[in-house]
Formats: structure tokens, C-alpha cells, sequence
């Protein structure tokens, strides 16, 4: 096996450990007694931290060009920004009744 | 475009220089590679409104069932699934390094835990229809809606691997016979991740919230 190759299966390993790592993370912070929504923003942050690491090393986004990760990065805030505003909801959840 | 230029393009492509007529790949990627990648954004679109959308309805219950008790069967469904991603990028990577019996076995080896992940599943479906959930009904009270939600969520992921499953066979037979090369194994194994990294966002939002306070 060549050096290159070396490294990359040792880079695959770490990032795998931290993956797992993460993903424990969540089921610790589970049994943690928190609220709903505090545990929600606390997991949804551990979430995107993992699916970022997935993405950029085990998807290779990261030796893409840069043309293309900036492609990838506007359709994921597109993609993010269409569920802020799709069906008006936190509008409704921040209001209630009052805007009915 | 005038005659002359037309005339021209054809004096090209007979003299052998085609390929200065054929418009280049948008960022210099394989058509497959470019192709799957924007499948990925769309499907996340399409999880991402499933799970913003029960994250509204789970909201506006205060009531929201918690059926699940322990993570006895969601802890090593996504271990699997974890492992399973590592192993689809040993094929790829073996793959490239030209070693096709690797390749075939690191690939195959994803496809047996994408099996067992998909059977843990099921048996957890069975557990709860069991225990009397259904699309229109919970047994523990609270939100009627939760069924429909669990069901439609993990469905369509469940639905993702098993189509993964016969997704990493196929491309392994085709790239064994020698009719597909590491570039359709790198393909298959960017959509295996994109369903492993789903479940990411699965796991906290339909089991783990259910031991919140």
C-alpha cells in the first residue's frame, strides 16, 4: 500500500472515531435531564458538526474544487432557508392565536 | 451561428479534434459523480422538510407519545450504520488502488450490515405495531398524528437503505464483471454516506427527544 493510500485509511479511522464519538455524545446527552428544547438545539448542533465531518471526509467534498464545495454550500442554505419559510410556522408557534 | 462556422465545427470532428466541440463537465467532475451529488441535495431537501415538518407537529403537542424506554436497539443500529459508512470507503479507496478483491469484499461487507441495520429496523417496526401503533393511532395516548410521522420518517430512510442494499449488490456484481469501474463504486458509496449521515438527524429528532425532560 502506498504512503498516500496509508494516510487516508488513517484519516478514514480517525474521523470514524469522532463520528462514533459524536453520535455518543447525543445518547449521553440524553439520560442528561434537560428540556426539550434545550436538548434539541444541543443535538441538532452535534448533528450538523457530524453530518459536516461526513460530507467534507468520508464524501471527499473537502478535495473537491472550490467552485463546487461553494455549489454544495448555497444548495445546503437553500435547502435550510426553504424550511424556515415553508409553511410559515414559526410565525404560527411565535404568535399563536394572535395571528389567526 | 453562420454556415462557415457550422462548416467549420464538421471540418473539425473529421479531422479527429471532436472533443474541442463537446462542452466540458460543470466543475470538472465525472457526469455520475456531478449527477449523484445533486440527487443528494434534492433527497435532503426531501428529508429536511419531513423533519422540520414533524418537529412542528411534535412542537405543537405538549402531550407528544414517548413510547421508547431504552436505546438497546437504536445504539447499535446506528453503530452499524457508522461502521457500515467505513467500510464503503475501504471499497472505494481499494478500488482505486486497483485492488478489485478488496473492493468487492469491503463493498459486499457494507451491504451485509445495510441488511442487518434494515432487519433491526424492522423488528423494531414490528415491536411497536405490536404494542398497537399504527398510521392513525398510538396506543399511550397524546398526538394521533405520531404514527404517521415515526412511520413516514423512518420509513422513507428505511426505504433509502434497503434501496442502498440492492444498490452496493448491483454495482458490486457489474464492477466484478469487469462493466463498472471505481468511479460507480465512489458513486454508490456517495450515497450510501448521504443515507448514513440522514440518520444522524433521524436518531436525536424520533428516539433521542423522547428522553428529554
Amino acid at each position: 500500500m502506498k504512503a498516500g493510500q496509508m494516510r487516508g485509511t488513517g484519516i478514514s479511522i480517525v474521523m470514524y472515531v469522532v463520528l462514533l464519538a459524536i453520535a455518543a455524545l447525543q445518547f449521553l446527552m440524553a439520560f442528561s435531564n434537560l428540556t426539550t428544547h434545550q436538548m434539541l438545539v444541543r443535538m441538532m448542533i452535534l448533528a450538523g458538526i457530524e453530518a459536516a465531518v461526513g460530507v467534507l471526509f468520508f464524501m471527499h467534498l473537502w478535495t473537491e474544487k472550490r467552485t463546487f464545495i461553494l455549489f454544495v454550500l448555497i444548495g445546503i442554505f437553500a435547502i435550510a432557508a426553504m424550511q424556515y419559510g415553508w409553511t410559515d410556522s414559526f410565525r404560527l408557534v411565535y404568535c399563536g392565536e394572535k395571528c389567526s | 451561428m453562420s454556415e462557415a462556422h457550422i462548416m467549420a465545427g464538421h471540418q473539425m470532428h473529421v479531422e479527429g479534434h471532436s472533443s474541442e466541440l463537446v462542452e466540458q463537465s460543470p466543475f470538472a467532475l465525472p457526469s455520475k459523480k456531478l449527477a449523484i451529488w445533486l440527487f443528494i441535495i434534492a433527497d435532503a431537501a426531501t428529508f429536511a422538510a419531513m423533519l422540520v415538518a414533524y418537529g412542528f407537529i411534535r412542537n405543537a403537542d405538549p402531550h407528544w407519545p414517548r413510547p421508547f424506554h431504552s436505546i438497546a436497539n437504536v445504539a447499535p443500529m446506528t453503530f452499524i450504520l457508522l461502521t457500515s459508512s467505513l467500510t464503503m470507503l475501504f471499497g472505494v479507496q481499494a478500488a482505486y488502488a486497483g485492488k478489485k478483491k478488496a473492493a468487492v469484499g469491503w463493498v459486499l461487507f457494507t451491504a451485509l450490515l445495510a441488511a442487518l441495520f434494515a432487519l433491526l429496523h424492522i423488528r423494531e417496526w414490528f415491536g411497536l405495531i405490536g404494542e398497537g401503533l399504527t398510521m392513525s393511532k398510538n396506543p399511550w395516548g397524546g398526538s394521533q398524528l405520531f404514527g404517521a410521522t415515526f412511520f413516514g420518517v423512518t420509513g422513507l430512510h428505511l426505504l433509502h437503505v434497503i434501496g442502498g442494499f440492492f444498490a452496493l449488490l448491483y454495482v458490486t456484481m457489474r464492477y466484478n464483471s469487469g462493466h463498472y469501474n471505481a468511479n460507480h463504486i465512489e458513486t454508490a458509496g456517495l450515497y450510501w454516506h448521504f443515507v448514513d449521515l440522514v440518520w444522524m438527524f433521524v436518531v436525536p429528532l424520533m428516539y433521542l427527544l423522547n428522553f428529554s425532560r
